[in-house]
């Protein structure tokens, strides 16, 4: 019956929290070395294709924090004796019709798209987790109303209804975010109230209340991470997702609007001039391509982990 | 499955579904609600227009938005269920009407990709599920990245590649089914992916099946089994999906059409949007959700003709 592509809660995935673990059992040391990062992944057999999508990301994130260690020129900066110019040494990915550098807008761009991304996810989670624990934790009336709310939500392609957002709040960068945002929560809810049915009834929880806790700290302590945590597997596939959508906002021109480098915009002035260039429109669509290509290996290799299936 | 219980089941599924599109309905009506401003400057024509007072209230009154909200919220209702979707704040046509010019190319966009995208999809899934690690792998890797390829940039490409390069396909416009092609792709190559995906998954478990081996002892060949035995079962969460992509179709389309330059319910959306048109806005986000309702109504119904197990049991 369920459409969903997520597993449902394993129980491996419904270990108990460290928190409940004494502190004699605490994880294998791991010897302190240089290469700790790479000597972990190997023990742990992280395949190559995970391995090159984490450090990919990690570029990435790297481009959007320091842009100016990785650009080459100023983003903003005008040559009009070099428009449209193809790739070359001195602009390695070429130039655009105001002989900007390509390559350097798209470093430049890295933060605007990424902001687009992590904004939603952030929103759609936290809106998510919250509607979704309160469905799962409430009384019966308090989830069958959020619940066909949010089926409501659902009913609507999620571009579709950041369309309707914008048509209410206007475009521009913070309301493409929100209503990115906005549009992924019903299914986050839908999922966190999902995984909170399940976790709510688990021996662990039972055992906490027993042992006295508050409700509030039974939730936020036991039934909280547990709930939350394959969804957070789940939102690292979001995060390219969202960055997509966000893109295609601005390329409709309804999200980050020019000067300002955005990768979305950007294919979209390409678009005018896919004639005389063809690397104008090519490099920011593959900016975008390898940014969800890494982020859903990675979130599947999560998923895959989480679910116990690799070990 | 009694008549009775056959008839209870339509009836509750029907029941949800109209809960649905009421629901969806009240939130277009919150969200006209919401918007900042006065509607009645919409109306004439933004905030720079600088109506008479007269005007407005001449406006309010013929769009009932002098009577208190409960009021408007019914009579919104009731024009809803009698097919009305209101009038255009900037054309000043009804929205219906509208729709109903730009319905046929948009339509006829998202059937060919549709065709394509799952008949691709169903195709590749069967050939390749359960082959040598290597095609496997390579049909695999091959969808992922097809379903990680923005549709706006995946356009872009095939523009580059096949019609400003090659000239085999028109950039812009187009007539008949050659200025179909590259929209088309744009659309349903991402979509097929992500099916393929899902048909494989299915496909490789059933592979694994009893009846399969029985089928291959009774000295069937190995496509004969895929398409005679496997191919219904993996048809299940192909079916399942389809009101997932109908709604990728429709999002897809604003994309598309912007892209391309086609007339079409997309560029409506989008122009829409742009000029704050609310009534044609909400108008198309219903009729989306109103196909989604109805397309999973259709679905609930078709699983017991592709799955007789279904036919028993409720």
């Amino acid at each position: 019956m369920t459409t969903s592509l997520v597993a449902q809660p394993s129980p491996a995935a419904a270990t108990p929290p460290a928190a409940a673990v004494p502190a004699t059992l605490s994880p294998v040391p791991v010897a302190p070395s240089p290469s700790r990062p790479l000597r972990t992944a190997r023990r742990l057999r992280v395949p190559p294709s995970v391995l090159l999508a984490g450090a990919t990301l990690a570029v990435i994130v790297v481009a959007a924090a320091f842009p100016d260690a990785l650009a080459p020129y100023d983003p903003l900066a005008v040559e009009p004796t070099q428009t449209l110019a193809p790739p070359s040494g001195a602009h390695p990915l070429g130039t655009d019709e105001n002989g900007r550098d390509v390559l350097s807008r798209i470093v430049y761009g890295t933060r605007s798209s990424l902001l687009l991304g992590f904004g939603a996810i952030a929103i759609g989670l936290l809106a998510g987790t919250v509607l979704g624990l309160l469905a799962g934790l409430g009384a019966r009336w308090l989830d069958a109303v959020l619940m066909r709310t949010m089926d409501v939500g659902l009913a609507f392609p999620e571009l579709l209804l950041a369309l309707v957002v914008i048509a209410v709040a206007g475009g521009g960068t913070r309301n493409a975010l929100l209503a990115i945002g906005i549009a992924s929560t019903p299914s986050y809810a839908r999922l966190v109230r999902a995984q909170t049915l399940g976790v709510r009834r688990a021996g662990y929880v039972e055992a906490a209340r027993a042992t006295g806790l508050s409700e509030a700290a039974v939730v936020l302590r036991h039934v909280l991470p547990n709930a939350v945590k394959p969804v957070l597997v789940l939102a690292t596939i979001g995060v390219g997702t969202a960055t997509v959508a966000g893109a295609a906002l601005s390329f409709l021109g309804l999200g980050t609007t020019p000067p300002t480098p955005e990768w979305g915009s950007m294919l979209s002035s390409a678009r005018n001039f896919i004639e005389l260039s063809w690397w104008y429109g090519l490099f920011p669509g593959l900016a975008i391509t390898v940014l969800v290509l890494s982020t859903s290996v990675l979130g599947r290799y999560l998923q895959r982990r989480a679910e116990g299936g690799v070990r | 499955m009694s008549v009775r219980t056959a008839a209870r089941r339509v009836g509750t599924r029907t029941l949800g579904a109209l809960g649905v599109l009421w629901g969806a309905a009240t939130v277009t009506f919150a969200a006209l609600a919401l918007i900042p401003g006065d509607i009645a400057y919409a109306v004439v024509g933004g905030p720079d227009s600088n109506p008479s007072p007269e005007v407005l209230a001449e406006v309010r009154r013929e769009y009932g938005l002098d009577r208190p909200w409960w009021e408007q919220y019914g009579a919104y209702l009731l024009r809803l269920a009698t097919g009305d979707l209101g009038t255009s704040y900037r054309f000043h046509s009804p929205v219906t009407q509208l729709i109903g010019e730009q319905v046929g190319p948009t339509v006829a966009l998202a059937v060919s990709a549709a065709v394509v995208g799952v008949v691709g999809a169903v195709v590749v899934a069967l050939a390749t599920a359960g082959r040598r690690p290597g095609v496997r792998g390579a049909a695999s890797g091959t969808e992922l990245v097809l379903a990680s390829l923005p549709s706006f940039w995946l356009g872009i490409v095939l523009l580059t590649v096949f019609s400003f390069t090659l000239g085999w396909f028109p950039s812009i416009g187009g007539e008949g089914w050659r200025g179909l092609v590259l929209p088309t792709l744009t659309l349903a190559l991402p979509l097929g992916a992500v099916l393929a995906q899902v048909v494989r998954a299915s496909v490789e478990e059933v592979l694994e099946e009893p009846f399969v081996v029985t089928a291959r002892a009774r000295g069937l060949t190995d496509a004969g089994v895929r398409v005679r035995h496997v191919l219904r079962h993996a048809l299940v969460p192909l079916t399942t999906m389809s009101g997932f992509v109908a709604g990728g179709l429709f999002g897809g389309a604003v994309i598309t059409e912007t892209l391309f330059n086609r007339q079409g319910l997309g560029r409506l959306l989008l122009s829409a949007v742009s000029s704050k048109d609310m009534p044609v806005v909400l108008g198309l986000v219903l009729l989306s959700a109103a196909v989604y309702v109805v397309v999973n109504l259709v679905v609930d119904a078709t699983y017991p003709l592709i799955d007789p197990r279904l036919r028993s049991a409720t």
